[in-house]
């Protein structure tokens, strides 16, 4: 038993070596954390969800009065740009990889105007919709499900332009950087939920 | 990735202000010290401990007589409410996260923690929404009525009818306080997961490491549902939505399944690093490795698993189906299982060990004590048929003070004791540390014992005057409470004193075994001049087995070894 664990020691004797591991981990660190945060952050989207489930299955007055239902195709144009975007910040990502500053910086301004066109079908079908928040449980849970969603996306897109302004920090981007990666994965969360919001919302009427 | 520049070596934890540790501005400063940090985190909580003890006091002086005549009964209401949510989320929470910050890097091997400065701003938060709850003394109406679980219509109701209430103050607060303890959660786990030692495999870590990332683990999954919850209450208070306002169509019962989906867990969050505590200090003061250290560490996970489905036995009398509370009645009998089989654990490690008495023994053994009882009448809460007829009387009143004040604080009143040595390089004096332990405990039981009989009588909670026929016991509890007021002078007292003036302390006073017990006390900056390797288990008590290897001498053990 011991000895093994002697043997473990070896690897990494030495104050330098320790060190170098250390810092060496910092980035993996804030990667592991973030998963560990959206994870969290899955949870609210998951107790909204429910809460919407119930409503719909439950409540005596679902839609507000003189409402048939949601139009379907301006959201099902937003979802597909949304749910592209997810492809094209990947494609970003690999240019990053490849030391490719220029493609990235194209690829990822591009997902930004993704976002921000999914932002503007968002409004836009908000201020034509012919019910508020305060016209039942539906009016409430669709406002709450769609804003708190939306507020994801311009969070995205603001880390977006966060991380595009520090890519031409010169050498900042050299071996990777893990605000780009998280960035990245935050998007795909926002698509995932989005997809999740979509089914429930505008497919299960 | 792996091309490492000299640059990268120089030490990268920029520390605002680190301090000497004897300067004691450093303390009101935004350090990132995780030392530091988890002393802020205790002395802050401890302020707000002593604010909703005196409304507690308030309260049972109230309760001293039968007739409401000591204060207005809408200012017992906010009493109750906010002593409620200043011991959860202003003493509890942060308390335990003053602690966790303060050990668990130093018990794993790690300088600080893995993301420093979120851990300073989660602690700074504390105070801000600490200050937001106190300013709704100051709003018109006061402050909330609607007691610590804030179940609408009752919530939902702003008798003074300003935008600014009460209410919506405390739930600002709450909310504060979820996105500080979900900061908190992130960087414990993360620490715990990823900055251990060499060597220092999960089955060797401490189990107060694995009671914290379990409690932590709890926080991650149950706090956003309550998060959930009081955005939908806060919409429903300002902006007028419906989510559960009855009147509007709305589900006032569903705002009971997001709250106690993370409000039962959270007591979990509060006891099971308490739990941990217990583990560090029975071997100690036994002189006995933990019995059953595998089995203890895992059934901390057990219960952070099974706690996710246990929160309807809240509810039983929530108009719940039949089939609901049958099932969750079940899950919340089976958590008595790994909760039981800590409790063997450690009456196993001190049977027969070598005890010594010291202050932190006498406060744990006292809570185990409690907590022991705290359980049996957990077991007769969780029964359908028996939990109808206490519902809201003083049994549950009774019950979850002897969880929480009990074991919880006077686990936590050990852990402070056990590792004040540690935190401040001075030894306090045992004479006040018993005296504070008598007074506590005869505190303890005068205060919440009688609250069981009232219970079974049926006095109901949550009431400023009662019927003649409880006083008895009433004022037996009020004596309890008075004292437990007084118990906390000695404590003081002792603290300040011993903090300036007292003896100076070794690096390891109890002759313990464990990191933290390895470097000097306090402990310098960045804790450890070279990181440690872990060769065996925790509590190697009697087994004459070294915990670390020193690095120098690894290669030549090795060596000979082989």
């Amino acid at each position: 038993m011991s000895s093994v664990n002697l043997d473990q020691s070896l690897n990494t004797s030495g104050a330098v070596a320790t060190h170098v591991a250390e810092h060496h981990d910092e980035a993996g660190n804030s990667m592991f954390g973030f998963i560990v945060f959206l994870l969290s952050e899955s949870v609210i989207f998951l107790s909204f969800f429910t809460g919407y489930i119930v409503y719909k299955t439950t409540a005596l007055d679902w839609l507000p009065a003189g409402v048939e239902g949601l139009e379907v195709r301006e959201p099902f144009i937003n979802t597909v740009v949304l749910v592209s975007s997810s492809f094209v910040i990947y494609i970003a990502e690999r240019y990053l990889h490849k030391e490719n500053l220029w493609g990235f910086r194209l690829f990822w301004l591009l997902t930004m105007a993704m976002g921000s066109y999914f932002l503007y079908g968002q409004a836009v079908e908000w201020a034509g919709l012919p019910f508020s928040f305060t016209d039942g449980l539906f009016g409430g849970t669709f406002y709450l499900l769609t804003g708190f969603h939306g507020l994801h996306v311009m969070t995205g897109v603001l880390l977006q332009g966060i991380m595009l302004a520090k890519s031409f920090i010169p050498g900042n981007y050299d071996n990777g950087e893990v605000g780009v990666a998280a960035t990245s994965l935050f998007w795909h969360f926002v698509d995932v939920i989005w997809i999740i919001l979509f089914i429930l919302i505008y497919v299960w009427q | 990735m792996t091309e490492l520049s000299v640059e990268a070596l120089s030490p990268q934890r920029e520390q605002p202000v680190p301090g000497e540790p004897e300067n004691w501005r450093r303390f009101f400063s935004f350090s990132t010290d995780h030392k530091v940090i988890g002393i802020q985190y205790i002395v802050t909580a401890f302020v707000f401990f002593l604010i909703g003890g005196f409304l507690a006091m308030v309260m049972r002086g109230e309760l001293v007589t039968p007739a409401a005549d000591l204060i207005d009964r809408t200012v017992y209401n906010a009493m109750f409410t906010m002593h409620g949510t200043i011991m959860l989320f202003m003493w509890t929470f942060p308390v335990l996260n003053g602690l966790a910050n303060y050990v668990v890097p130093l018990q794993i091997g790690a300088r600080d923690m893995a993301f420093p400065r979120l851990n300073a701003v989660a602690f700074w938060l504390v105070p801000v929404f600490g200050t937001i709850l106190m300013a709704s003394f100051l709003v018109p109406g006061g402050p909330s009525q609607s007691g610590w679980w804030a179940y609408p219509p009752v919530s939902l109701q702003n008798p003074a009818g300003h935008l600014i209430n009460g209410q919506a103050l405390w739930i600002l607060a709450v909310a504060l306080s979820g996105v500080s303890s979900i900061m908190g959660a992130v960087n414990i786990v993360t620490t715990i997961v990823r900055m251990r030692a060499p060597g220092m495999t999960f089955f060797k870590m401490p189990v107060f490491c694995w009671t914290v990332m379990a409690a932590q683990t709890i926080q991650l999954f149950g706090l956003p549902a309550l998060t959930a919850g009081a955005v939908m209450l806060l919409f429903d208070l300002t902006v007028g939505t419906s989510f559960f306002n009855p009147e509007l169509g709305g589900d006032p019962v569903l705002y009971q399944h997001f709250f106690w989906f993370y409000s039962h867990p959270a007591v979990y969050v509060i006891i099971l690093p308490v739990f941990g505590v217990f583990s560090e200090l029975f071997p100690v003061y036994s002189r006995k490795p933990l019995f059953g250290y595998h089995v203890v560490a895992i059934s901390s996970f057990i219960i952070t698993g099974l706690s996710a489905i246990v929160w309807v036995h809240h509810m039983f009398a929530s108009g719940t189906p039949g089939w609901m509370r049958m099932l969750f009645m079940a899950t919340t009998m089976l958590i008595s299982v790994p909760t039981g089989i800590k409790i063997f654990a450690w009456v196993a490690t001190i049977w027969g060990g070598k005890l010594r008495l010291d202050t932190p023994m006498l406060f744990a053994l006292g809570g185990l004590l409690n907590f022991l009882f705290a359980g049996i009448t957990g077991i007769m809460l969780a029964a359908v048929p028996f939990d109808i007829h206490v519902n809201n009387t003083y049994f549950v009143v009774g019950h979850f003070h002897y969880v929480i004040y009990g074991a919880a604080v006077m686990g936590i009143y050990a852990a402070i004791y056990h590792w004040f040595p540690k935190m401040t390089g001075r030894m306090y004096y045992e004479g006040l540390g018993k005296l504070h332990f008598v007074l506590t405990f005869i505190g303890v039981n005068l205060n919440f014992l009688p609250m069981h009989p009232l219970g079974l009588q049926g006095m109901p909670r949550r009431v400023a005057s009662y019927d003649p026929e409880f006083a008895f016991w009433n004022v037996l509890a009020s004596i309890g409470a008075f004292l437990l007021g007084v118990s906390t002078l000695p404590f003081l007292l002792n603290m300040i004193s011993s903090w300036i003036q007292g003896p100076k302390a070794s690096a390891n006073p109890w002759r313990a075994i464990g990191l933290e017990w390895m470097v000097a006390s306090p402990p310098p900056h960045e804790n450890f001049d070279v990181i440690p390797t872990i060769v065996s288990e925790p509590y190697g008590y009697g087994k004459d087995e070294p915990l670390v290897a020193s690095p120098m001498l690894s290669t030549e053990l090795a060596s000979e070894l082989s």
